[in-house]
C-alpha cells in the first residue's frame, strides 16, 4: 500500500463564467521516503491538487469527488475535525510565501509550539525544547533568539526555514511543498532544498513537490508528473522524463526553458508554445493540447487519450507521443503531422 | 571621438535612501542601494543586470528613467547628458527610453482599449507619424504578435503574456533608443516567457534598439544578453561579455551563483558551492569587499579595502582582491 493514494480526483469550482475543472480525474501515488514532483503552468490543477489533498479547498464554492487515501483512509470522506487531527500532524504543508502562510502577531516560538501542544499534547517547556530543537535542525543560527522573534524581523528564507520546521516538527508522514522555494533568492534556494533533501532522506517522509521549475523538479524528486489543464498529461521516473519527454507538451515545455550553458553554445531562438491554456469551463471531448501541439493529427482532434503506458514504468496520454530516443532514428518523424 | 557614443551610458550611478532617525534616536543612516555603478550599452546590445533581490538592480533602473532622482553619477543618451534635466526636457527624452516592468497588469490603464493604450504615446508626442496613428497602431499589433480584433479590447481581457506584449507595443510606439526591462518575462509561465523573449530578440534585430535586461533569473539572462554584469549589495563585482561571464565567471559571488542555479538535468548536479548566510543587510553593509562575509576564499585584505571593477583582460572586469590578472 502507497503512503498516499488518489484516484479519480476532481475538484470543480463554481465561478461566473460556469463550472471550472480545475482537476478532472488525477490519480497517482506516493511511497514513503519518495518525492513525488508536479510540474504545470500556472492554472494546470496542481495547487489545487495540494489544497484538495490538505482538505483546504474553499467551501461553497468547490467541489472534491473520487479518493484520496492516505495509509488507507480516504480524507475526503472525513470530517473537518477529523481532517484537523491529520494535518499538520500527519499530513503538513510548506507554501510559497511563507509571510502570508506565518502569523504576524504569534512569536516564531508559539508558532512552531502551537502545532505540537495541539497534535503532540506537550507541556510548556517540552514543547519549547522541541520548537528549539527544530529551529537548530533546519539550521537557523541563535534559535534561542529567534523563538522570541516575530515573522517580519526576519529575511524571507529565515522564514521558509520557519515554515519547514513547523511542518516537521511533528513527523509527518507525508509533506505537501507547493513551491517551496520559488520566492527565494538562488542562492537560498539552493540552502532550503539542500535542507529538504536531507532531513526527508534521514526521516523517510513521502513527499509531493509542487512546481513550474525543472530545475527544482531534477534536483530533488524521484517521479514526475505533468499536468496540463487539469489532466495528468505524463507520469515517468525522474531521469526517464528528462532523457525521453514523451508528451509533446512535456518536450515543448523542456525546450521552451532557456538553459545555463557554461559559455557554451545556446540555441537562437526558443521553442515556443503557441496559444495559450484552454478555459477550464470548456467540456472536454478532444485532447485539450492538440490546438497548440505540433504533432496533432485528426483522431486528436475527436478524442481525448487514454492514459496508458508508452514505455518501462513511463506513461502518457497522446496518440501521438514524442518518438523514443532508440527507436527514433528507426521512425522517422511524419513529416506531414509537423508544423514548420 | 571618432566612435558614435553607446545608447546609453551610466557613470558612478549612486541612489542613497536616507533613512529618518526614530523617536527614540535609533536608526538614522543610509541604504546605499546603487552604489556608484558604471556600464555603457550600445545600440543593438542587451546588457543583462543580475543580482538577488536587494542588490540594488530595480533601483539602478529607476534611477537611469529618473523615476527616483539618482544622488550622484550620470547618465548619457546617445552622447547627451540627461541626469540634470528639468522635468520638460527630462520629458522629450523619455521617448528614446521606455521601461517594460514585470507585472504588465498594473502597468495598464485597465479603462483604456488596447488600441488606446499604444497609440497614447503617439498622440502625446508625436507631431506628425506618416500613414497616421491608426496604421501606426495596426503595425505595432502586428509587430508584438497580437491580432488587430484585439484592438478594442480591455487589458483584462488578454492573458498575461499577452498583456505583456500590449506593454511592449506600447514601449516601441515612439521607436525609442534603449528600453529598460525590469523583471519583463518573470512573471510568465515558460511556454509564454519563450514567446516574449523570442519577441525581444527579434524586436531588436529588426530596430537596433538597446536592451537593459534586469532580472534574477540567471538562464534568461544568459539567453538574452550579450554582456552581464553581476550586483551584490549596490555594487557591479563583475561585468563581462556572457560567454566569459558564464563560462569562466571571476568572482566568487558570481560563481556561487552560478552553482546554486538549479540545472533540469537529473544527471548533471554539480558540486556546489553553497554559500552561507544571506545577503548581509545594505543599511549595515561589510567593510572592505561587501561579499566578504560569505565568501568562501576571503582574506584579511579584503575587510579593509573596497576592491574596485579592473579588467582582468578581454573586457572582462572583476571587482575582487583575489582574481589575478
Amino acid at each position: 500500500m502507497s503512503l498516499l493514494e488518489i484516484e479519480g480526483l476532481r475538484v470543480q469550482f463554481r465561478t461566473a463564467t460556469g463550472v471550472s475543472r480545475a482537476v478532472d480525474g488525477l490519480s497517482l501515488s506516493v511511497d514513503a521516503g519518495q518525492v513525488l514532483a508536479i510540474v504545470g503552468e500556472s492554472g494546470c490543477g496542481k495547487s489545487v491538487t495540494a489544497m484538495a489533498i490538505l482538505g483546504l479547498l474553499p467551501e461553497g464554492i468547490s467541489r472534491a469527488d473520487g479518493t484520496i487515501r492516505f495509509e488507507g483512509r480516504d480524507l475526503l470522506a472525513l470530517t473537518d475535525r477529523e481532517m484537523q487531527k491529520i494535518r499538520g500532524k500527519a499530513v503538513s504543508m510548506v507554501f510559497q510565501e511563507p509571510m502570508t502562510s506565518l502569523n504576524p502577531v504569534l512569536t516564531v516560538g508559539r508558532q512552531i509550539g502551537e502545532t505540537l501542544r495541539l497534535h503532540e499534547g506537550l507541556g510548556r517547556r517540552a514543547t519549547e525544547a522541541r520548537a528549539l530543537e527544530m529551529l537548530r535542525l533546519v539550521g537557523i543560527p541563535e534559535p534561542e533568539r529567534r523563538l522570541k522573534q516575530y515573522p517580519h524581523e526576519l529575511s524571507g528564507g529565515m522564514r521558509q526555514r520557519v515554515m519547514i520546521a513547523m511542518a516537521l516538527a511533528c513527523n509527518p508522514r507525508l509533506l505537501i511543498a507547493d513551491e517551496p522555494t520559488t520566492a527565494l533568492d538562488v542562492t537560498v534556494q539552493a540552502q532550503i532544498l539542500d535542507l529538504m533533501r536531507d532531513l526527508i532522506g534521514r526521516t523517510g517522509t513521502g513527499m509531493v513537490l509542487i512546481t513550474h521549475d525543472f530545475g527544482v523538479v531534477a534536483e530533488m524528486a524521484q517521479r514526475v508528473v505533468v499536468m496540463y489543464a487539469g489532466r495528468k498529461v505524463e507520469e515517468a521516473p525522474v531521469r526517464d522524463l528528462f532523457a525521453a519527454p514523451r508528451h509533446p507538451y512535456t518536450r515543448a515545455l523542456l525546450d521552451s526553458m532557456p538553459r545555463l550553458t557554461e559559455g557554451g553554445e545556446a540555441p537562437e531562438e526558443l521553442t515556443e508554445i503557441p496559444g495559450v491554456v484552454p478555459a477550464l469551463t470548456e467540456p472536454v471531448r478532444a485532447c485539450t493540447f492538440e490546438p497548440r501541439c505540433p504533432r496533432a493529427s485528426d483522431q486528436c482532434r475527436t478524442l481525448y487519450p487514454p492514459f496508458r503506458e508508452c514505455g518501462d514504468d513511463h506513461m502518457v496520454a497522446c496518440w501521438n507521443p514524442e518518438p523514443q530516443p532508440d527507436a527514433a532514428v528507426a521512425e522517422p518523424r511524419r513529416q506531414g503531422e509537423m508544423k514548420a | 571621438m571618432s566612435q558614435t557614443p553607446p545608447v546609453l551610458d551610466v557613470r558612478d550611478l549612486s541612489k542613497t535612501f536616507a533613512i529618518r532617525r526614530s523617536f527614540f534616536g535609533r536608526g538614522g543612516g543610509a541604504v546605499h542601494a546603487v552604489d556608484g555603478i558604471s556600464f555603457a550599452i550600445a545600440e543593438g546590445e542587451t546588457l543583462g543586470l543580475v543580482g538577488e533581490s536587494g542588490c540594488g538592480k530595480s533601483t539602478a533602473g529607476r534611477a537611469i528613467l529618473r523615476l527616483t532622482e539618482p544622488t550622484a553619477g550620470e547618465v548619457w543618451l546617445d552622447g547627451e547628458r540627461i541626469d540634470g534635466l528639468g522635468a520638460g526636457e527630462m520629458r522629450l527624452k523619455r521617448r528614446d527610453i521606455q521601461v517594460v516592468f514585470q507585472d504588465p497588469y498594473s502597468s495598464l490603464n485597465p479603462r483604456l482599449r488596447a488600441r488606446d493604450i499604444v497609440a497614447e504615446p503617439l498622440r502625446n508626442f508625436a507631431s506628425a507619424i506618416p500613414g497616421g496613428i491608426e496604421e501606426r497602431v495596426a503595425d505595432l499589433f502586428d509587430r508584438v504578435g497580437l491580432r488587430p480584433d484585439q484592438m478594442d479590447r480591455f487589458p483584462h481581457e488578454f492573458s498575461g503574456g499577452q498583456r505583456q506584449r500590449l506593454v511592449i507595443a506600447r514601449a516601441l510606439a515612439l521607436k525609442p533608443r534603449v528600453i529598460i526591462c525590469d523583471e519583463a518575462v518573470s512573471a510568465l509561465d515558460v511556454s509564454v516567457q519563450a514567446q516574449v523573449i523570442n519577441l525581444l530578440a527579434r524586436l531588436q534585430r529588426e530596430t537596433g534598439v538597446a536592451f537593459l535586461f534586469i532580472s534574477h533569473d540567471l538562464a534568461v539572462v544568459e539567453h538574452v544578453s550579450h554582456r552581464v554584469a553581476v550586483m551584490y549589495l549596490g555594487r557591479i563585482v563583475e561585468i563581462a561579455d556572457k560567454a566569459a561571464l558564464y563560462g569562466q565567471p571571476r568572482h566568487p559571488y558570481t560563481q556561487a551563483l552560478l552553482s546554486a542555479a538549479p540545472v533540469p538535468d537529473p544527471d548533471g548536479r554539480r558540486d556546489r558551492t553553497i554559500l552561507k548566510g544571506e545577503v548581509p543587510s545594505p543599511i549595515n553593509r561589510p567593510s572592505g569587499c561587501h561579499f566578504r562575509t560569505r565568501c568562501p576564499s576571503a582574506a584579511a585584505e579584503c575587510a579593509k579595502v573596497s576592491p574596485v571593477l579592473r579588467d582582468v583582460g578581454g573586457n572582462h572586469h572583476v571587482a575582487c582582491h583575489l582574481v589575478e590578472g
